[in-house]
């Protein structure tokens, strides 16, 4: 992966960088011994890393600000990070940057019932967020696999969505304001307590934009009350294709279930093989949830089930009790966890029109003989976000290469077919090459003129993104060249 | 000119010589006067593309809304942040299209359960104000391929390019609906009754207050569920014990006719006075109105969003509109207001938008610079820039 040549001048600062931030700064919170930044080299993208020249830990927006009063004033790269489990490196650090993690800003500083509201700080972890409105029987909806350890603060820059969010939404939905630092230290309040913005939509094109406008230092969410229970149906079908109709009927029937998860054939074993949740041997398997009452969830299963029937199923399974729909999502949710168990694998993720599903299944199980690396695939239906992993060895010479040439080419047919290269993780480093097959030049200088606004140096998280060959006269004169990341 | 296709509106966009004052059907008159000529965009129209299955549907922005409707509707789905209709508020004739909902980010009750406008739409092709063809978002409901320019130009009023096509997420109109009525409790109790309402597990798609004189003598909080009629009858009678209290259920027509006029802040109709609104903290809904009334402002007021959308009609006595004051509330409150409706020249007099820090004033003002650098399109109309 190429990025650009750490800038030598910063580097050759760095004595007076350290000594700058030491000086609004607790001394524990800046960490500059080789060691100790070592920490802080990658994301959940492992394969690339490189350790930052600083890592500073503000605890508070003031302290944020003035670090990055200071980083301004040297000319200094920031890389902000959450809880380091992007997987398309956006949270990669440059040896030339100070990489300021939030993870010290874990706070909950308003809780609001009757106005469905709670305030955290940005390094607060998804999950605990829904944990501080637990008492009263509420939840934050948008919940990422990695909930436990993902911090607010990257699921803001990531617009990151969950296995829910066919019914409740991605982040964007559910992020009622930031308070947020701009790259010259100036703190800024978008949104608030209150719905839609006033004024143009800053806070929309803040959320997402993968920590390069701003530092969030706060978050002001919506929270819901928890629905009265939930129940899921396992279905099993003999072939993708009838599968995808099945869910393109269930959506058109106009029952909103809050979850269709889709697993293929390989993805079915594997997950089988190791959580032995009962899966029934076939070629499409799907998880449907819909929540409500008992009497509600009946109601809306009899339907769903009925439109099932229609199609054939070779299996199809109402969940009894709470144990056996624990056991009925156990595989689905050990998906990563079991691949990982047959080998390495590479997770994609892009979305398409769901009327795609079946050509786009086909396809690449074509493309999967052609580059002799399997691929099993497993999927938020409802909403076509398509995770395929692709297997293969990385002790093995030139199948990391093969690998990800095979994922850009799956990503690429995601695009022809009407979709996207990303549905949930992000650009970062990963896709950032391939942005020019969805976007024209055009478009992607109209969004790269959204940041010029902002950090207008181009100093926040510099070279994700963007391709470096269209970001390069933006970063030239702090940047000259590039350079491989080990 | 009266451009037919979106080459045809870039070439008016790039050889245009003053500024141009974008026109969809001329029913949302939002906004500080613009002078300028008209670029209307009705010529561009037609539903593109509509996947039921897949719930989506892609339009070219001068349709008209009622034809995305219709066509919708027989496939028995519809855009679920249920668009306001603002021509019986601001009292004009015209179509509306779907590029001027998206727009101007018109929203209706629903909003608090299925998002606004901006949270349905998916993907935007537009004309810059160099006449450059754009595009962002898609057509999938889940895209975070670089930064989300859709939520930007959805409310920025055409100020930073003007529409060509909209892709948006729909939603299946469900079996039925039913509506919870109370009569004659003030604003502050009502919205007491709201919050408990949408802090239930019954998922409440509608829930609003209209003030004693919008539309009935008294005070009527209403709270509305749809979805299956089981589910519906269930949820509608937990609900009533749950709030206590004496609550009336109506369905159907009459509780589909009942939330037209919320929608449309119909009560508010065939007058001039002012009307402001407002976003806020539910709870600091009735708090404004108090304020409004104390100050021999507020005539009456509708309440929408569980309290948090204050619709508000006032006196134009102090020849602001009420701006100062309501602006002045807001300062402590937090939130902002939009004078939505009001003479050309009381509109050309106060800023019709909530003015912004001068941080995030900067920033807008950086964007309209960038995405319209000569300053052609509805220029002034979002305020000064
Ligand atoms: C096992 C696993 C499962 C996952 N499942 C999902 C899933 O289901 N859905 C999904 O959407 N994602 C998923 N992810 C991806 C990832 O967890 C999300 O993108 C998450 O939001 C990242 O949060 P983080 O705090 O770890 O951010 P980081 O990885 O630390 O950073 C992510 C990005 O946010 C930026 N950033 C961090 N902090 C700030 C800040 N304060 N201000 C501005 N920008 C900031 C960074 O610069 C970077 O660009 C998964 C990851 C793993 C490892
Ligand atoms: C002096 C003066 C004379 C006027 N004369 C007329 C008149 O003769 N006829 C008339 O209809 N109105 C007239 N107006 C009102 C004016 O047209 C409105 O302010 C607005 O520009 C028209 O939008 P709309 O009513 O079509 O609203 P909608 O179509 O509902 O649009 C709402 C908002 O979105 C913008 N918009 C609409 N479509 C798009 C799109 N595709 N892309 C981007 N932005 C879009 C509009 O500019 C408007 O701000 C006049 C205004 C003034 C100040």
């Amino acid at each position: 992966m190429e990025m650009p040549i750490p800038d030598p001048a910063v580097v050759a600062r760095k004595a007076r960088l350290v000594e700058r931030l030491a000086a609004v700064l607790p001394a524990d919170a800046v960490i500059h011994d080789d060691a100790e930044t070592r920490a802080y080299e990658c994301d959940a993208l492992t394969a690339y890393r490189c350790p930052p020249l600083v890592v500073v830990l503000p605890a508070s927006t003031r302290e944020v600000s003035e670090v990055l009063r200071i980083c301004h004033d040297e000319g200094v790269p920031v890389v902000p990070r959450g809880s380091g489990t992007s997987l398309a490196g956006g949270a990669l650090p440059t040896a030339d940057c100070v990489l300021l993690g939030v993870a010290r800003m874990t706070g909950v500083l308003e809780v609001d019932y009757p106005n469905r509201f709670v305030r955290v700080q940005a390094g607060r972890t998804n999950l605990s967020v829904s944990g501080a409105v637990e008492e009263e029987d509420f939840f934050y909806a948008p919940d990422p696999s990695s909930q436990l350890a993902c911090a607010i603060a990257g699921n803001v820059a990531m617009n990151s969505g969950g296995a829910h969010c066919l019914k409740y939404g991605v982040t964007t939905n559910n992020l009622l304001g930031v308070t947020m630092v701009l790259m010259d230290g100036t703190v800024v309040e978008l949104g608030g307590a209150h719905l839609d913005a006033g004024g143009l939509d800053l806070l929309g094109v803040v959320c997402g934009s993968e920590g390069q406008l701003g530092v969030v230092t706060e978050a002001t969410l919506r929270i819901l009350r928890k629905p009265e229970g939930a129940r899921p149906v396992l279905m099993g079908f003999d072939s993708n294709e009838v599968a995808g109709a099945c869910v393109a009927d269930i959506i058109r029937a106009g029952i909103l279930p809050v979850a269709i998860e889709f697993m293929d054939r390989p993805c079915i074993r594997a997950c089988e093989a190791f959580a032995g949740a009962g899966y029934p041997d076939c070629e499409a398997l799907l998880i449907v949830e819909v929540q409500g009452s008992d009497a509600e969830i009946d109601a809306q299963l009899a339907r769903i089930m009925a439109i099932a029937r229609t199609h054939d199923p070779v299996e199809l399974r109402e969940s009894e009790s709470e144990e056996e729909s624990a056991r009925i999502w156990l595989g689905r949710k050990s998906a990563f966890g079991a691949m990982g168990q047959i080998n390495d694998y590479m997770c994609l993720d892009g979305t398409i029109p769901v009327s795609s599903l079946p050509f786009v299944l086909k396809r690449i199980g074509e493309m999967s003989a052609e580059y002799g690396l399997d691929v099993a695939n497993v999927f938020h239906a409802g909403d076509g976000n398509m995770h395929p992993l692709i297997l293969f060895d990385a002790n093995r010479p030139g199948d990391l290469e093969t690998c990800e040439a095979f994922g850009a080419e799956i990503l690429k047919l995601c695009v022809e077919v009407g979709g996207c290269l990303t549905g949930e993780h992000g650009v970062g480093i990963e896709k950032r090459d391939l942005m020019l097959h969805q976007y024209a030049g055009a478009d992607l200088e109209a969004q790269m003129a959204v940041k010029d606004v902002f950090d207008p140096d181009w100093l926040l998280n510099p070279a994700k993104v963007f391709p470096l060959s269209v970001s390069d006269t933006r970063r030239t004169g702090r940047r000259t060249g590039r350079q491989t990341a080990a | 000119m009266e451009p037919r296709s979106e080459a045809e509106l870039a070439e008016a966009v790039a050889g245009a010589a003053g500024p141009l004052r974008v026109v969809g059907g001329g029913t949302r008159p939002i906004g500080a006067p613009v002078a300028g000529d008209p670029l209307p965009v009705a010529g561009l129209a037609g539903v593109s593309l509509y996947e039921p299955g897949a719930l989506t549907l892609v339009a070219a922005a001068g349709t008209p809304l009622a034809e995305v409707e219709q066509t919708l509707a027989v496939e028995g789905q519809r855009l679920g942040f249920e668009p306001m209709d603002h021509r019986p508020l601001l009292g004009r004739a015209g179509v509306p299209t779907i590029g001027g909902v998206a727009a101007a980010n018109v929203s209706g009750p629903r909003r608090i359960q299925a998002g606004a406008c901006r949270d349905s739409l998916l993907g935007v092709r537009f004309v810059d104000g160099r006449g450059a063809v754009l595009k962002n978002g898609g057509r999938v409901m889940k895209n975070v391929t670089g930064y989300d320019l859709v939520k930007l130009m959805a409310g920025a009023f055409g100020t930073l390019g003007v529409l060509t096509e909209v892709a948006f997420k729909v939603q299946a109109i469900p079996e039925t609906e039913a509506t919870l009525v109370a009569t004659g409790l003030d604003a502050g109790e009502a919205v007491d009754r709201l919050s408990a309402a949408l802090g239930s597990p019954y998922d409440i798609t509608g829930a609003a207050h209209l003030g004693p004189g919008c539309g009935a003598p008294e005070a009527r909080t209403v709270v509305r569920i749809e979805g299956l009629a089981d589910s519906v009858r269930y949820r509608a009678g937990a609900l009533k014990s749950a709030l206590g209290g004496d609550w009336q259920v109506i369905g159907d027509e009459a509780s589909a006719a009942l939330w037209r006029e919320v929608r449309d802040v119909a009560p508010f109709a065939a007058g001039d006075a002012p009307v402001w609104r407002v976003s806020v903290k539910p709870s600091d809904g009735p708090v404004l109105v108090a304020v409004l009334e104390q100050a021999g402002l507020a005539k009456r007021a509708i309440l929408d969003w569980g309290g948090g959308l204050v619709w508000v009609e006032v006196d134009d006595d102090p020849g602001d509109g009420g701006a100062a004051a309501i602006r002045d509330e807001l300062a402590r409150l937090g939130g902002h207001a939009t004078l939505v409706r009001g003479s050309d020249a009381l509109r050309a007099r106060v800023p019709v938008f909530q003015p912004e820090p001068a941080p995030l004033a900067a920033i807008s003002a950086g964007l309209r610079a960038k995405f319209d650098p000569r300053g052609i399109l509805n220029p002034g109309l979002m305020g000064r820039c």
